[in-house]
């Protein structure tokens, strides 16, 4: 995918399909280690020891309509371009992390990208999900949830799609407010 | 700071919001985001049919998502369904063609046969 935020997308639409009610995308931006890292957890169903072994695997995947996942081998494939790895941890009945890590600075480390357009589209298209975005760099850090956009829609009396610019907004200059350059 | 009962509180509005829009909805756009409209450019799909209708101030729609439609080289696809008219899918949706779309077959009732998606 051409941005990491895509692949965010991509992977926390497993954690809905598991049927996480809540979900955790934290990103650690590390300039000192060099570490750039995502992480996604979930409180969904879970895997077993055995499929948590092979589920990197594209062809080893819980879908039915066709024998193909490729979800987590995309942000495998991304993180071991960038001289990285992916890491799952799951427990059945508790949920699921899903660590990917890259070096910072590697060429072929693909861009973060929309961020904020990804985040707001999982709050608006699972709104019974309680989403917690946290964003980490060596200059501070800041978080964004679910309920910056539910206040508003009980304050303002709203549409969810009214909310959707302002909340990518808000969410666009905190994150310029941790960057290097912002 | 609010307690545990506001939150909760806040939650059902939202919920009851989004509940009644769905119920009222005269069309209902559904985005596919599966593995292949997201690589292809389904998320931006969406938002710009969103921003289409607040800035057209359409309060008929609602936008959902689905999983992979099986077609995967027309992505990014979009359905319109309607109450008793047929649902019409559309292939290769970039963010320029959603926003036509929308002011096409949501606001002047037509349906844009060369976008629209074949399974012949």
């Amino acid at each position: 995918m051409r941005e990491l935020s895509l692949n965010i997308l991509d992977i926390v639409t497993n954690s809905i399909e598991a049927e996480a009610s809540r979900v955790i995308i934290c990103i650690e931006e590390l300039h000192r280690d060099n570490i750039f890292r995502i992480r996604i957890r979930d409180n969904g169903r879970g895997m077993s020891r055995e499929i948590q072994k092979k589920v990197l695997d594209p062809f080893v995947t819980s879908r039915t309509t066709r024998p193909v996942g490729m979800g987590l081998s995309l942000l495998s494939q991304a993180a071991r371009q960038a001289g990285g790895t992916v890491a799952i941890q799951s427990a059945l009945g508790k949920g699921t992390t899903v660590t990917a890590e890259f070096k910072k600075n590697h060429l072929n480390r693909a861009p973060l990208g929309d961020i904020a357009g990804t985040v707001v589209n999982l709050i608006i298209s699972n709104m019974d999900v309680h989403f917690y975005y946290l964003h980490q760099t060596d200059f501070g850090r800041f978080g964004f949830d679910s309920y910056w956009i539910f206040a508003r829609m009980a304050e303002q009396d709203c549409s969810v799609y009214e909310l959707v610019e302002p909340a990518k907004e808000h969410i666009k200059i905190k994150l310029s407010a941790i960057q290097s350059n912002g | 700071m609010k307690t545990l009962a506001d939150l909760r509180a806040i939650k059902e509005k939202a919920k009851q919001n989004m509940a009644s829009r769905e119920k009222t909805a005269k069309y209902r756009i559904i985005v596919s985001m599966g593995t292949c409209g997201i690589a292809a450019g389904a998320r931006d799909t969406m938002s710009a049919i969103i921003d289409e209708l607040n800035k057209r101030d359409i309060k008929d729609a609602i936008v959902t998502q689905t999983g992979c439609l099986g077609y995967c080289d027309q992505e990014p696809m979009i359905q319109i369904s309607q109450a008793s008219k047929p649902t019409i899918t559309y292939g290769k949706v970039t963010s320029e063609i959603a926003r036509e779309i929308i002011n096409e077959h949501i606001v002047n009732d037509k349906v844009l046969t060369n976008y629209v998606f074949n399974l012949s």
